[in-house]
């Protein structure tokens, strides 16, 4: 690492949420989703753009901070991403329950500020939401470019060179900072924290951060599990692939 | 007064088809909305565009920046020309990207993936479909529109169109396209998917599939469990919670047992079939059609009689 990178130390900004466990089943009770007995997870690909910053960190120097938004209860995800090497941890106060997108990326898009954030990355997706809405709505809240569904990048003092699926393939796209990046899988395997890591997170601080509460303007009607498809049909033995084949033509229209 | 906008999906100054379903999905809010066609050269997308039926106006809209796609470049030349009131588009991955800026730009909030509009009340799924969450508009949204769920309009239209000019700034610079290494579909791009598990046997087994695929048009997905256990089986074939949600008229499973994790990302899928040796597997409860056989009975018949079928 050059004398530069101490002078030019560029702030690196992890957007990562706290979400029900993709293996959880969601319960409906009295119209709305419980939660209350599901375990809580930092959303997949956060995890990816985690191992995205601490690399950009290596490669360029810097500093890393995880930001979230939520309950106390999200704490666990931050002290996680601080046992794997995150600088920061620090956290936007927000009770449970709905928030929509605009007030959550308004909220997000005023830390990112204060924070003094040159280049934010987070997953490409919650799992719980699936929207990939948070990435580029911060993005221009903040007037940033952003580049979505990221699979590798080259990182540079000021710019970085990124991979991303496209129709034709794989485009290879140049930005310069700050920007938003959000993550797909590619960059490797996220590394897993180690002892001293996870010794280091039990005694670390989050750093609350006072936003203004931004109201949105929609509200939850109500939650309920997907209609249940009416039963199939069912066919023992492969000699009634032809059968099946029939049915795709001529009852589904499908092929 | 506040208007409905539909945003076109438009690659390379082609129009999707997806957009038809748009803006069927556009009047069940109210009517003659106003369709905004974006693209270097969009004339030829507009006047497709403009044979939809209930469409008010066409807008073709002109931007050098719409050679690549730059999200903040599109968004501003989407939003100069878009009057205020609902905006919807197609959920793929470009069109919900784009979508999430416009709301902000829009003041307004974006719902994802909507399976159904009942009068302000906009249902969407969520955890991967495990649950439908149905929200309130207190006031303009914008709103992505789940391919598959609403009928296409019909294309007996023919309202009018404007030309608009604009000049955004790209803000990132496309450096390199790399070629797909085959020329095999995506799964979140094909209408019939055929994926396989771990019951395959092995990654060498995803080549019955591939033949299959190749007779139908189809892509070849794969569940997190094949793609966890061999290295050759890449991520951008999973589907399921942590890969891709699809919504294909035709997914077969062969070799699938179901998990939850599976189920989330191809449930809502038109129909499913599965092929699996083991009668009690979950996947069989969401099938149309199940057949309990082990994929090297089933898959050379499959072949053989798709073969003869489709030629």
């Amino acid at each position: 690492m050059g004398c530069l990178s101490w002078f030019n130390m560029v702030e690196i900004l992890v957007l990562i949420k706290q979400v029900p466990d993709t293996n959880a089943k969601i319960e409906i009770k009295d119209g709305k989703a419980d939660l209350s007995m599901v375990k809580w997870i930092t959303s997949p690909y956060d995890e990816y753009a985690l191992e995205v910053a601490l690399q950009h960190k290596e490669a360029v120097g810097g500093t890393v901070t995880a930001l979230t938004l939520g309950p106390a209860r999200c704490d666990k995800i931050l002290k996680d991403a601080k046992a794997l090497g995150v600088d920061n941890i620090a956290r936007i106060d927000a009770p449970e329950g709905y928030l929509d997108s605009f007030s959550v990326q308004s909220m997000l898009a005023e830390a990112c500020n204060s924070l003094g954030a040159e280049i934010i990355y987070c997953g490409k997706a919650a799992a719980d939401t699936n929207a990939g809405s948070t990435g580029p709505g911060v993005a221009e809240k903040l007037g940033w470019p952003s580049v979505a569904n990221v699979t590798n990048i080259i990182f540079g003092e000021s710019s970085l060179e990124l991979m991303q699926p496209s129709f034709e393939g794989q485009a290879k796209i140049g930005v310069n900072l700050p920007a938003v990046i959000t993550c797909d899988k590619g960059m490797g395997e996220p590394r897993r924290a180690n002892v001293k890591g996870i010794m280091m997170a039990k005694r670390a601080n989050v750093d609350l951060i006072g936003v203004e509460t931004v109201g949105g303007n929609t509200s939850v009607v109500g939650h309920a599990s997907p209609p249940d498809k009416p039963p199939g049909k069912s066919f023992d033995g492969s000699e009634h692939v032809s059968t099946v084949v029939k049915l795709l033509r001529d009852e589904a229209n499908v092929i | 007064m506040s208007e409905i906008i539909i945003l076109a999906e438009v690659i390379n100054n082609t129009l999707k088809e997806s957009t038809a379903e748009v803006v069927t999905a556009a009047l069940s809010l109210g009517g003659n909305p106003i369709l905004i066609v974006p693209g270097t050269s969009p004339d030829s997308a507009a006047s497709m565009a403009a044979t939809y039926e209930g469409v008010g106006s066409v807008i073709a809209l002109q931007d050098d920046c719409f050679s690549n796609f730059d999200s903040a470049a599109w968004c501003e030349a989407i939003a100069s020309v878009a009057p205020p009131g609902h905006l919807l588009t197609s959920s793929s991955s470009m069109g919900k990207e784009l979508a999430a800026r416009l709301a902000v730009s829009r003041n307004s909030t974006i719902i994802q993936d909507v399976i159904k509009i009942e009068g302000s009340n906009i249902t969407h799924p969520i955890y991967s479909g495990k649950a439908h969450e149905t929200v309130s508009l207190n006031g303009p949204s914008v709103m992505t529109i789940r391919s598959n769920v609403f009928k296409p309009s019909g294309n007996g239209g023919s309202a009018s169109i404007s030309n608009v000019n604009t000049s955004s700034n790209l803000r990132t610079s496309l450096k390199e396209m790399v070629a797909k290494a085959s020329e095999r579909l995506d799964v979140s791009e094909a209408d019939i998917i055929i994926s396989g598990g771990r019951g395959m046997g092995s990654p060498n087994n995803f080549e019955k599939l591939y033949s299959i695929a190749d007779k139908l048009g189809a892509a070849v997905g794969a569940s997190r469990a094949a793609v966890d256990t061999w290295e050759e089986i890449p991520h951008s074939m999973q589907v399921g919670q942590t890969g891709k949600t699809v919504n294909p008229s035709l997914y077969i499973a062969v070799g699938i047992s179901g998990a939850i994790q599976h189920l989330a990302g191809m449930r809502t899928s038109k129909y499913i079939v599965a092929i699996n040796k083991d009668g009690t597997a979950p996947i069989f409860r969401h099938a149309d059609y199940g057949i309990i056989a082990t994929w090297e009975e089933a898959l050379p018949i499959l072949e053989q009689e798709l073969g003869t079928l489709l030629g």
